[in-house]
């Protein structure tokens, strides 16, 4: 009870978490706050480019489809796709990072040194090559981004194994006779929970602006996805008369990513006293 | 330090030697038939068989490796579909676009993100410190392509003040080829004039990518800020009598930044990841916005170039980074 009383006192992380949970509320509930699927894959041609109105709240673009419900029904393809990326890149990542701090042999070796490589050369720029490659689509780049992105949390595992592999309580069980991966995954993932947490977090405000990036060059979502990197991409010609098309995706993205890096501060400063933002 | 600059270097060519291994899997795991791929769309039977013989792809796999290694080697990473040209020579062309943009970003990014990490520690827990942290996190919470949009429909389309897109002016000759970088040759040639063009076609493109750097140097120098004025020195120097000011700016800061360099090689990550949609969006005419085209056109020789050489860019900015940390701080090069 002391941690969320604690934790309800970083305005700005309870500011987040809010804006987190009013994020997947919307993403759960998207169909029913959308009524009408037309008017966000077809749309009509008679409204297009409509100014925000009370029938519109947030205008119609080029298609006359509808951004309000546009808008909404993306906030569940990008967290999906965030989610979908960072587990994969945890299922991967984790059990990779545990192995190599742990163990010292060549596995180890070539664990770390293939992290090495995917961090010599910066994630987005990796993502597009590997993305462009497996042909284009959203599959392809939630792939690519899964691939590059498991260092990151290799990295952190690696560190924290590690430093607790001489720990007395790891020893005790090592004397015992308790085997590797019962070590691991029972006694070790445990202890190295809080950061992969902290990191995951982070991890999906990171991914879902990634995506949007993928999105808006055209590798990632394929139309008519109301995918909000996308959307922007599709409402740069119509500038700057239609405003709202280009705007209103993006204001999306901005408040989600705040929401995750808010959180995902506050949870860094209640789980992990030794990287503690300094207050 | 000779020592320690070697063994920063050796250490920096496993991971190059793993990029080269890592394109090579990637090109031939990754498409269905890399031939066809590297021949791009519109290639001929003839064309396709061609590319196959000079790749070597109907040979085993560690003679596609070898001749792959040595085509690297000799800088020939083939032609562009495109232009026809050498893609490396396409991207040495590019290049000073890119750094010229980088480093105006970074420059800015540092030059208002120290003062303002620095007085966000100093008045720390007051009002400013708040709004900093607040205008921190958003900063980099915002999407680079959006805002580089954003800022061009007010700038250029509404109010007409700036340049909506390029480097430089159509038609007008660009300043004498110096160094490559407009700013520096207009100023060297002393056309003020010409620096002017440059300076207002940097203007927003820098700015944009200034926007994610400049909240993180914040943050960090107000956190090394806060640390350092902990410390017994800065109550000695208290005590002795120096001013304020001379003690924030001048002892606290130096002791502060030291750690926030490591942080550049990071945010220069971040730096290249956004000019790639920036510099498209602002037709500028980088490596980034290469890297967008070829992808648009399936330029598959030049997507592997690019990553390869900003592989190679990204490892020697890491390296000059840990060289000055060390040079910074000579207790560095001693854990190594």
């Amino acid at each position: 009870m002391l941690i969320l009383k604690k934790f309800l006192r970083d305005i700005p992380a309870v500011l987040g978490l809010l804006i987190i949970l009013t994020v997947c509320l919307i993403a759960i509930f998207s169909r029913l706050i959308v009524a009408d699927l037309d008017t966000v894959y077809d749309g009509d041609l008679i409204s297009r480019l409509k100014p925000p109105s009370a029938e519109f709240w947030f205008g119609t673009d080029s298609l006359g489809r509808d951004v309000f419900a546009r808008l909404i029904m993306g906030t569940r393809g990008a967290l999906g796709v965030a989610l979908t990326v960072v587990s994969l890149a945890i299922a991967i990542g984790v059990p990779a990072g545990l192995y190599a701090g742990y163990t010292n042999g060549w596995g180890s070796e070539i664990v770390m040194r293939a992290t090495d490589v995917f961090l010599a050369v910066p994630q987005l720029i990796l993502a597009l090559a590997i993305a462009q490659l497996m042909g284009r689509g959203l599959e392809s780049a939630m792939t690519a981004l899964a691939l590059t992105y498991w260092p990151f949390f290799c990295r952190t595992v690696y560190g924290e194994v590690r430093r607790l592999r001489g720990a007395l309580f790891i020893e005790a069980q090592q004397g015992l006779g308790a085997s590797t991966p019962r070590i691991l995954f029972v006694h070790m993932l445990p202890n190295v929970a809080s950061s992969v947490i902290v990191r995951a977090t982070i991890g999906m405000g990171f991914t879902i602006m990634t995506t949007a990036v993928l999105g808006f060059l055209g590798i990632g979502a394929t139309p008519p996805n109301p995918d909000w990197g996308l959307a922007i991409a599709e409402g740069r010609e119509y500038l700057p008369q239609s405003w709202w098309v280009v705007t209103f995706p993006g204001l999306g993205i901005l408040i989600t990513v705040l929401g995750f890096n808010l959180f995902g501060d506050g949870l860094r400063d209640l789980l992990d006293p030794r990287l503690r933002r300094s207050r | 330090m000779t020592r320690f600059i070697l063994q920063r270097l050796l250490l920096t060519l496993p991971a190059l030697f793993g990029l080269l291994v890592l394109t090579f899997i990637m090109l031939r795991v990754l498409p269905n038939d890399p031939s066809a791929a590297l021949a791009g769309e519109n290639a001929t039977p003839a064309q396709i068989a061609s590319v196959r013989k000079a790749y070597g792809f109907d040979e085993p796999l560690w003679k596609q490796f070898v001749i792959y290694v040595e085509q690297v080697g000799r800088g020939d990473l083939g032609n562009s579909i495109i232009s026809n040209r050498p893609v490396v020579s396409d991207i040495a062309g590019r290049l000073p676009a890119t750094i010229e943009l980088t480093f105006v970003s970074l420059l800015f990014a540092a030059g208002v993100g120290v003062p303002l990490g620095t007085m966000a520690a100093v008045w720390y827990n007051s009002v400013f410190d708040h709004t900093m942290r607040v205008v921190t996190v958003a900063g980099l919470a915002i999407a680079s392509f959006w805002f580089a949009i954003i800022l061009q429909m007010i700038f250029s389309m509404e109010l007409d003040w700036l340049p909506l897109r390029g480097r430089f002016p159509v038609g007008l000759p660009p300043p004498l080829h110096i160094t490559g970088l407009y700013l520096i040759d207009s100023l060297l040639t002393l056309r003020f004039d010409l620096f002017g063009q440059a300076f207002s076609h940097i203007l927003m493109p820098a700015f944009t990518l200034s926007l994610g750097g400049l909240a993180s140097i914040a943050r960090f120098t107000r956190a090394g800020v806060l640390e350092t004025l902990q410390k017994e020195f800065v109550h000695y120097a208290e005590a002795a009598g120096y001013t304020r000011r001379r003690i924030i700016w001048v002892y606290v800061l130096r002791n502060s930044v030291v750690g926030a360099t490591t942080q550049i090689g990071l945010l220069f990550g971040g730096l290249i990841s956004s000019a790639v949609a920036v510099e498209s969006i602002f037709d500028w005419p980088g490596v980034g916005s290469y890297a967008v085209n070829a992808i648009l056109t399936s330029d598959y020789k030049a997507i592997l170039a690019v990553t390869l050489v900003v592989g190679l860019i990204y490892s020697i900015v890491n390296i000059l980074v840990d060289v000055m940390h060390a040079w910074l701080d000579p207790r560095v090069a001693e854990t190594l």
